[in-house]
């Protein structure tokens, strides 16, 4: 029994990252009805950033907010560079763009960084908290933090006017035209957003992992996962879509099939979840008017 | 086939069939693959092109095609050419069975279906309980076949021929298969799938074919690479071999059978020149040419060549235009 | 003086044209009509006005040109469309669509008043703030089209087919408080209708549009008691 609230609770600190970047696929999807297959690499590529100040003698609070700061500048500028051209181009051409994006901001981060795996710090002590001993610090941390994006994302997108603008620029670009909102650099504050969440997952996740230009791989396809096991269209379903995937997958690299095929069997399970129901846990169910 | 396209379709194979006496041998090896590639875009154009289902894990049937021939020939000494068909056969019916649960996802969920399958591929040929089959994580080595009957070629020269034997083949059944009443339902599944089961298309039955032909195809092609690469190991099949099939389609031309030949050249040589420009960060080169391409060519190089050849046609005869300007 | 000058205004969607030199003016504090048939060009008339549409010829809002200028641009100057379909944001409550309506404007007490004064007008609208804006029905959805139109404080209102999917009584209270509107508040109209009777009635003046041109101009009372407008549109 012990193990296994163990594993729970670890699968939560490693779903909690999960959510993180599920929220930041959710966030573009929803403005632009596309999957950021670069959201990943984004994140790595500015937790190499944090690494970078870091390494340079800033201390951790500090590099934290200034990381996030880079982040949404790196994602309004892709949005405003790389995405706008081919804003009217076909789905599958974009996927491209974004296969490209991943490709590039991994080959240049291994180019600058190499691709020798670096120790990450965590700002979380390293002695158990409150006497928990279930759960270390830094993971207990890790899904505050997650939380805590979660609220400021909730109370932004809520009761700030760019946020109710954001809102409406996402579900109907051309009346948000008529009120006069420039969706255009709504759809960049998205890019910004997004990639500021994804910076927070890279820099929860790398203590864990290690710093590696590969290490968002398998956290984007789990992410991936998680959002659409949520519901794509609904980012309280992502976020707990991530907290799910987490548990399941540590649960049955522990307790089911070794860490050989977890990935394996967790897709497959992902995916018969998605057979039974189409449009995810928490997802609305669309129709279509013929 | 109007005669025209018949001249081209001859000049080409001409030309094709001159390459491996002009080039070194590894070049023509390097074109053999070209001729592998475009087989496996054309099967995974009929699925994600003409059928409109996106698929991230085309890489998983090109795998089980190439293990199929590498275990026939290793294990069964079956002979290298009666591997392809067996291969492709083998791939047709995993295609169809993936195909019939794939039928209840659409869209994204389909793509990380999909996907699923393309990355859980190489652990599942890793897989202890496989090694006597597959060699694990060691692989299969396979000898390269001699040309037959004393012709007067060396075993890569040979190989290419065989393969393009076997590429027009399968793109003379391909183009058969999409210009007629099949490639008609595909599409029109496609574009309006309601509208299609109304006009009496067989929905299910079309996308789950779609799915066994197109894995077919990339089987094919699987067995084809192995036999030109003469080893099989699981990490050349990552979910990124998957990724490069469709970045090949959507630059050669979504919907376009000769898209899948300019796709398997950009997927050939693109990463070559990429390495040559940097060595440092050649994929980042490699990006940056995918990018550039979207941006030049949206639909693809099949595509812009569509347009070019209209806007020459419209030059040519301005008397068929009859909208007026707009001012 | 004219508020709106069009000139040789032509628009067209893809290589269809749909509008073919338009020439029309309206008078500040004025509501103006334009009548006419289905496919005439009304609605396009108005999307060309508010930029949504590409366009070529001579548009002046206030004397300054705004042809080939940005949606969002135009509509801070003071120019709210009304969109037919009415353009709501479904899955924003009433009262995020109202706030939607006055998102350029940073005169925080001043948009709280306007929010008052439009629930004033539509007092059901205040009933339904918390609502889901999907689940207003046809009526309530027109009202808040124009609320949230009047939340931008507009100088002119593009209204397209305001009265398109209403029972009578319903148009009726509408065209009673666009009225109101009109006269308290000195917000000049530019009204498209296929009921060519309602929008005489509430108009000024009035432009008739066949297949993308004007070809009859004049008050409303002219326009009303003219033939081939009464034979063709009012049906007496």
């Amino acid at each position: 029994m012990d193990a296994f609230l163990f594993q729970v609770l670890a699968g939560l600190a490693t779903g909690g990252i999960y959510a993180s970047l599920a929220l930041a696929l959710v966030m573009i999807y929803q403005a632009t009805h596309h999957v950021n297959f670069a959201q990943g690499e984004m994140a790595m590529f500015t937790t190499y950033i944090a690494w970078s100040l870091m390494d340079a003698g800033l201390p951790y609070w500090p590099t934290f907010l200034l990381t996030l700061m880079v982040a949404f500048l790196l994602g309004v500028a892709i949005e405003r560079l790389v995405i706008r051209p081919v804003e009217h181009a076909p789905v599958l051409a974009v996927v491209v763009v974004f296969i490209a994006l991943l490709v590039i901001l991994n080959s240049v981060t291994g180019w600058i960084y190499t691709y020798t795996l670096k120790p990450f710090p965590s700002p979380f002590p390293e002695e158990p908290l409150w006497g928990i001993r279930y759960m270390s610090p830094h993971e207990i941390g890790a899904i505050g933090i997650t939380l805590l994006v979660l609220v400021a994302l909730y109370l932004f997108f809520r009761f700030t006017p760019l946020g109710l603008a954001m809102r409406a620029a996402a579900q109907n670009p051309q009346s948000a035209r008529l009120v006069g909102i420039r969706v255009g650099w709504m759809l960049a504050l998205g890019w910004g957003l997004a990639a500021g969440i994804g910076a927070v997952a890279g820099m929860m996740v790398a203590p864990i992992v290690y710093l590696d230009p590969n290490m968002m791989g398998g956290v984007l396809l789990y992410a991936f996962a998680a959002a659409l096991v949520g519901g794509i269209d609904n980012p309280w379903g992502a976020v707990l879509g991530g907290f799910l995937v987490g548990v399941l997958e540590n649960l049955l690299g522990a307790f089911v099939i070794g860490n050989e095929l977890k990935l394996s069997v967790a897709l497959v399970i992902i995916v018969g979840v998605l057979l039974v129901r189409p449009s995810g846990l928490f997802g609305t169910v669309h129709v279509t008017r013929v | 086939m109007t005669k025209k396209t018949l001249i081209a379709l001859l000049l080409l194979v001409a030309v094709a069939s001159i390459v491996p006496f002009v080039v070194s041998n590894y070049r023509t090896f390097q074109f053999t693959l070209v001729l592998v590639y475009a087989i496996a875009l054309l099967g995974l154009n009929i699925l994600t092109g003409y059928n409109g289902q996106v698929s991230l894990g085309h890489g998983a049937f090109y795998a089980i095609g190439a293990y199929c021939a590498a275990v026939l020939m290793d294990k069964a000494g079956v002979p290298y050419w009666a591997t392809v068909p067996a291969a492709g056969a083998v791939c047709l019916v995993v295609g169809f069975l993936f195909g019939l649960p794939a039928l209840r996802l659409e869209g994204l969920y389909l793509a990380l279906a999909t996907f699923a399958l393309g990355v859980s591929m190489p652990q599942l040929l890793k897989y202890k309980a496989l090694e006597e089959w597959t060699g694990g994580v060691q692989g299969i080595v396979i000898a390269k076949p001699d040309a037959p009957w004393g012709l007067p070629l060396n075993s890569d020269q040979w190989l290419y021929f065989f393969t393009l034997g076997v590429a027009l083949a399968m793109f003379l059944l391909g183009w058969n298969l999409l210009r007629g009443r099949v490639g008609r339902a595909l599409v029109a599944i496609r574009d309006h799938h309601i509208a299609a089961e109304a006009m009496g298309v067989h929905n299910a039955l079309y996308k789950s074919l779609a799915f066994g032909v197109s894995a077919m195809y990339t089987g094919v092609a699987g067995a084809l690479g192995a036999i030109a690469v003469q080893f099989v190991a699981p990490d050349s099949f990552s979910i990124f071999l998957s990724i490069l099939l469709l970045v090949g389609i959507v630059i050669g031309g979504l919907a376009s059978i000769s898209g899948a030949l300019y796709g398997a050249l950009f997927i050939q040589f693109v990463p070559n020149l990429a390495d040559e420009i940097s060595k440092a960060a050649p994929w980042a080169i490699f990006g940056i040419f995918m990018i550039l391409f979207v941006y030049l060519m949206p639909t693809g190089v099949a595509g812009a060549l569509r347009m070019l050849s209209e806007r020459q046609k419209r030059h040519n005869f301005p008397a068929a235009k009859n909208e007026e300007e707009v001012p | 003086m004219a508020l709106l000058e069009v000139n040789g205004l032509r628009a067209a969607y893809g290589q269809t044209r749909v509008l073919h030199g338009l020439d029309f003016a309206l008078e500040k504090g004025s509501i103006t009509a334009l009548l006419g048939a289905n496919g005439a060009g009304k609605t396009t008339t108005l999307r060309a006005l508010c930029g949504v549409v590409k366009t070529q010829g001579e548009v002046r809002f206030a004397g300054a040109r705004i042809d080939g200028r940005a949606t969002e641009d135009i509509v801070r100057l003071g120019v709210a469309h009304v969109p037919d379909g009415r353009g709501t944001f479904l899955d924003l409550t009433t009262e995020e669509n109202l706030r939607l309506g006055a998102y350029t404007r940073k005169d925080r007490a001043a948009v709280a008043a306007d929010l008052e004064r439009v629930y004033g007008y539509f007092p059901r609208l205040r009933e339904r703030r918390e609502q889901q804006a999907g689940t207003l029905s046809g009526g309530e959805q027109q009202m808040l089209a124009v609320s949230r139109a009047l939340m931008l404080s507009p100088r002119l209102m593009l209204l397209d087919e305001p009265s398109f999917g209403l029972a009578p009584l319903v148009v009726r209270e509408l065209f009673q408080i666009l009225r109101r509107i009109n006269e308290r508040e000195r917000v000049s109209m530019l009204l498209v209708e296929q009921n060519a009777a309602l929008a005489l009635e509430l108009a000024d003046s009035a432009y008739l549009i066949e297949t993308g041109r004007v070809v009859l101009a004049g008050s409303a009372a002219e326009l009303k008691r003219d033939d081939a407008v009464r034979r063709a549109y009012l049906g007496y």
